[in-house]
């Protein structure tokens, strides 16, 4: 029981290496981007100098400064942003085409596999299942709870309860809800809530996440506890932006509760929920570290990315690992698709 | 303007009260079902939380044979479980302390370097006239919606082996050990955040007033002198809400460290130990238990005394989009 803290030396050493590069990257670079205008604006003044000394017309001042400063203002950004970004997107895109491991070319056989291997077609499913119900029941508990404590007495700390989830990691998170999920024999006293609930309430106790397609739905609650509380924030912003004197008016038309919600701060705060809706859509496509933590993707719970992550990563099989990434970005695109449209209207309206 | 004085009076006579009894009963009513049913949510969202806290600090036998809401009728107190997964040294101790370091390691980079790169870049196209710029910006926006699921192989291909154009090798291969991989991890970090980060500067610092650099120019400040003296003070409560964003991001990710840190306790952060023990070990519910708080108190804390640039980060990032 003993923490050599020597051992962890090293650790300290190249973090602080990281930050002495992080100094000298960006002091370097606005250092240089100080100095060397200067450094050319001193010559030119010697120039003009000694031009207006022999007379000559003045040469006019160069133009392209600019287009040199936003050059080395992004010069970092796009650097990375190619090498780690763009032509590795590219790269999978062709290596979806490819076969394992990469060495010819296959067509189509990687994603004609995405549809026809019983098992993957089933990682559909469950992804679909997924991109349905959390964006939706997420949605709707944050909605119904932003509603109802609007104005409560203790709202800001009834929405730091709520919000609380979204600090936590999803593998964090995950541990949290196996646990509320664990099972023991039936005559022994279980530890799970969930099961102690039910035998509470005279039923057997279950092995929740070896049960399909219940356990995929109690992993998806997971994610739905960590997202409700984004729904709940953005929305609740939205309905306090709604102008006081509408709601003034209906109440002075002696509108119900029920009715404002419907007719006042529905409408009102449609153009949030979209936003909502869509960035939990696309949040829960990519969703990874839940069903590895909780299931590993066994028992049929594995969803795309999991399944993407296992043939590129553990089976070596980088063909159909990238044609399951291609899959998820080909299905973001609808998504932003719709999202875009409805901004253009908003614009217009 | 007369004749609709006497309606606005009626009106409020309305709202000083339900009319009705029946009315005044349902009203109440209402207001009670919406108590009720808040606090169930709050209870359902907060509850599990709470139980595995209390069941961090419950001996090893007690966690395993009875459930927590024993707790209060038969408190038995233990720091042990902490002491055991932080520092102990068996292998299935959890050696968390370790591992914890690394998430620090990990963290720190990973949140400054995207910070510092779209502070840069974002200034550059707001406020910097060159041409394309405005495609260059939707360019970076619309690289918002590739998964970095479609990064993945080639960049570890790119560390692993280097980049090589028609069999000439162009750029070497990495080769990192142990904990020189931390290098690449913050590499990964940092692409996979700049086109949001560049995206949620680019909301404010394009709203600052255009007068203020119009000034400055005027004075002959050069560009890097109106960044550093000018904007990067006003944007202050941008950097801080990215920076939170990004420090949740990184410290809660798996995936990317699964792939880019390794396994061992040289690299890999909290996340990863935690997610391989509650899939080696899933019934040692005294070590998920106390590991798992041991990952949460660092972004909790942050998050708790952030929260309010937090919340400003998530509308401005949200919203506007």
């Amino acid at each position: 029981m003993e923490f050599d803290f020597a051992e962890e030396q090293p650790k300290f050493l190249m973090l602080m290496y990281g930050l002495i590069a992080f100094v000298a990257v960006v002091g370097g670079l606005l250092l240089l981007l100080d100095v060397v205008p200067a450094w050319f604006a001193r010559r030119r003044e010697a120039r003009l100098v000694a031009v207006s000394a022999s007379g000559a017309p003045l040469p006019r001042r160069p133009k392209q400064r600019e287009g040199f400063f936003a050059l080395f203002f992004l010069l970092p950004t796009l650097l990375l942003l190619t090498v780690g970004l763009v032509v590795p997107a590219i790269r999978t895109t062709l290596l979806s085409f490819m076969n394992g491991n990469s060495t010819s070319w296959v067509g189509l056989r990687n994603y004609g596999w995405i549809f026809s291997e019983g098992t993957i077609v089933r990682v559909l499913i469950n992804s679909l299942v997924w991109v349905l119900l959390v964006p939706l029941v997420a949605t709707a508990f944050g909605l119904i709870y932003a509603v109802l404590v609007d104005k409560a007495r203790f709202e800001a700390v009834a929405k730091s309860l709520i919000f609380l989830p979204m600090a936590i990691s999803f593998v964090g998170a995950s541990i949290i809800w196996k646990f509320v999920y664990a099972y023991r024999g039936d005559e022994q006293e279980q530890i799970g809530l969930l099961n102690q609930i039910v035998v509470s309430l005279g039923g057997e106790p279950k092995q929740w996440l070896l049960e399909s397609p219940l356990n995929t739905l109690l992993l998806i609650v997971i994610m739905i506890w960590i997202q409700a509380g984004f729904a709940m924030v953005v929305l609740s912003a939205a309905i306090k932006a709604i102008p006081a004197d509408i709601v003034e008016a209906a109440r002075l038309d002696g509108v119900s509760p029920w009715q404002m919600f419907w007719q006042i701060t529905m409408p009102s705060i449609r153009p949030a929920l979209i936003v909502v809706v869509v960035t939990l859509s696309i949040g829960t496509l990519k969703v990874f570290d839940i069903v590895r933590t909780s299931t590993n993707g066994n028992y049929d719970t594995s969803v795309i990315a999991n399944e993407m992550y296992n043939q590129a990563f553990r089976y070596g099989e980088n063909g159909q690992g990238s044609a399951l990434a291609v899959l998820l970005f080909v299905l973001v695109i609808p998504i932003v698709i719709y999202q875009i449209r409805n901004l253009r209207q908003q614009r217009k309206g | 303007m007369t004749t609709a004085t006497p309606t606005i009076a009626a009106g409020t006579q309305q709202t000083d009260g339900p009319r009705t009894v029946a009315g005044r009963v349902r009203k109440r009513l209402n207001s009670r079902t919406a108590t009720l049913v808040s606090i169930v949510i709050a209870l359902v969202w907060t509850v599990p939380t709470f139980g595995l806290f209390i069941s961090s600090f419950r001996p090893e036998d007690q966690i395993k044979t009875t459930g927590w809401w024993t707790f209060f009728t038969n408190p038995q107190f233990t720091l042990e479980n902490y002491q055991e997964v932080l520092f102990g040294r068996s292998s299935s101790s959890g050696q968390l302390a370790s591992y914890f370091i690394n998430s620090l390691a990990i963290t720190i980079p990973s949140v400054l370097f995207p910070l510092a790169f779209a502070a840069l870049a974002a200034y550059a196209l707001a406020w910097i006239n060159f041409r394309g710029r405005d495609w260059l910006y939707i360019a970076i926006f619309a690289l918002q919606i590739v998964p970095l699921q479609m990064a993945l192989v080639p960049l570890l291909k790119f560390f692993s082996t280097g980049v090589t154009v028609a069999s000439v090798q162009v750029l070497p291969a990495w080769d990192l050990v142990d904990e020189q991989k931390f290098a690449q991890v913050w590499f990964a970090h940092t692409c996979f955040a700049l086109p949001f980060a560049v995206f949620l500067l680019h909301n404010f610092i394009s709203q600052l007033p255009g007068d203020l650099m119009e000034a400055a120019r005027v004075d002959g400040a050069s560009h890097p002198k109106i960044f550093r003296t000018i904007v990067l003070p006003l944007i202050t409560p941008a950097l801080a809400a990215f920076g939170i964003f990004q420090f949740l991001w990184v410290w809660n990710d798996l995936l990317v460290a699964l792939i880019f840190a390794g396994g061992g306790n040289e690299t890999a952060p909290l996340t990863v130990r935690l997610a391989e023990m509650a899939g080696t070990r899933g019934n040692e519910w005294q070590r998920l238990t106390a590991g798992a708080f041991v990952s949460i108190v660092v972004p909790l804390v942050v998050f708790l005394s952030l929260q309010r640039y937090f919340v400003r980060g998530l509308l401005a990032g949200s919203v506007k989009g």
